[in-house]
């Protein structure tokens, strides 16, 4: 089993299906730009249209990413319990030992 | 349609814009459920809606000028083909996705030489109708010109396709420029752009799109429907029938 395997999981696509592709939505100026979900295309151009098209209908944002799901790169779910496991027992990476004075409002 | 409109020619002009709207509207609606993906479900459906907002628009403010108390809904599902004033271009069937891009781009470019410019119309309402539209139809026009370039410069059935549809809807193009008494009028009443100026604009954007599809223009040839003053193709009284089968089935119904 190889240590990475792609977004788009196994499943070769159809032959006569356009590939998949990732699309990110921002909001609004300022906010990072965040998964909104997947579509179908033929290349990045007609991805972005219909993204604008599926995901930005309900004026949901001010710019669009698109990715194809194929070049995403994700992590091996098989090895979930050696990457993310260790990180469980070491609480004092949180910064919960720090006395916060009153007058911050915003951390 | 009697002819006791206070602004007549306004009132025809009005129409006209809107029932292109509505139509074309309507005819992209057909779609839905039909596509040949379901992102481009979305994207037809999308873009019929931008035009059924239009005509909204527009067929309101015909009633207002007609001054009968008519509302949009009244002069879209209760009148007869004969009063419907769409160039008969808008009413051409779906065909394949290739001729309902043909008949797209050739509308969608009209549509933008015309808002564009009918943004600075002397007629205050259709310039703010104008403002709006402008730039739903920019969007329109890169989803269609750039479907046409894919197609057209895609496999060699897809080019066949595109093609003979061009060549089926070009006649049909000769009456977005036809001038008759209303369009004069609205022009020399700085309310409507010239149609001769629409005519070398759209001409241009058209040329410049078939050459990236590598398609050929067809030539220009003599028609005899003349959609904007009533005169339709036979295709028009069926679509009617479908879109206006339920308020005159059942008048005045709502959801």
């Amino acid at each position: 089993m190889p240590a990475e395997t792609t977004a788009a999981g196994a499943a070769a696509p159809h032959e006569s299906q356009w590939p998949l592709f990732e699309v990110f939505v921002r909001a609004r100026g300022g906010l990072d730009h965040k998964h909104a979900g997947s579509l179908h295309a033929a290349d990045a151009r007609m991805a972005i249209e219909h993204a604008r098209d599926l995901y930005t209908r309900r004026q949901e944002g001010v710019s669009l990413w698109v990715v194809r799901s194929s070049d995403i790169t994700a992590s091996d779910p098989t090895e979930t319990d050696s990457l993310f496991e260790p990180a469980r027992d070491k609480v004092y990476r949180h910064p919960t030992f720090y006395d916060i004075p009153d007058e911050v409002k915003t951390l | 349609m009697s002819a006791t409109v206070p602004d007549d020619a306004l009132w025809r002009y009005v129409l006209r814009l809107g029932d292109l709207s509505l139509v074309l509207g309507q005819r992209l609606g057909e779609w839905v459920g039909h596509s040949p993906a379901l992102e481009e479900d979305l994207g037809l459906a999308n873009i019929a809606l931008d035009l059924i907002g239009q005509a909204r628009l527009l067929l309101g403010y015909a009633g207002q000028i007609e001054g009968r108390g008519r509302t949009e809904d009244d002069i879209a599902f209760l009148r007869d083909h004969g009063d419907y004033l769409n160039v008969t271009l808008a009413e051409q069937p779906n065909g394949d996705f290739g001729q309902t891009i043909v008949r797209q781009v050739l509308i969608d470019a009209f549509q933008l030489e015309l808002y564009t410019r009918l943004t600075a119309s002397a007629d205050a309402r259709l310039a703010e109708v104008a403002a709006k539209a402008v730039k739903e139809t920019r969007y329109h026009w890169r989803y269609s010109s750039e479907w046409l370039v894919r197609l057209g410069d895609g496999t060699e059935e897809s080019h066949a396709r595109v093609s003979a549809a061009l060549q089926r809807l070009w006649p049909h193009t000769a009456e977005l420029f036809a001038i008759d008494a209303v369009d004069a009028e609205m022009a020399a009443r700085r309310i409507a752009p010239s149609l001769d100026e629409i005519r070398t604009a759209w001409s241009d954007r058209i040329n410049a799109v078939l050459s990236r599809a590598m398609l050929v223009r067809p030539v220009d040839r003599p028609y005899t429907w003349f959609g904007k003053q009533g005169r339709h193709s036979e295709h028009l009284g069926y679509m009617l029938a479908e879109m206006q089968y339920l308020q005159r089935s059942h008048p005045g119904a709502r959801w």
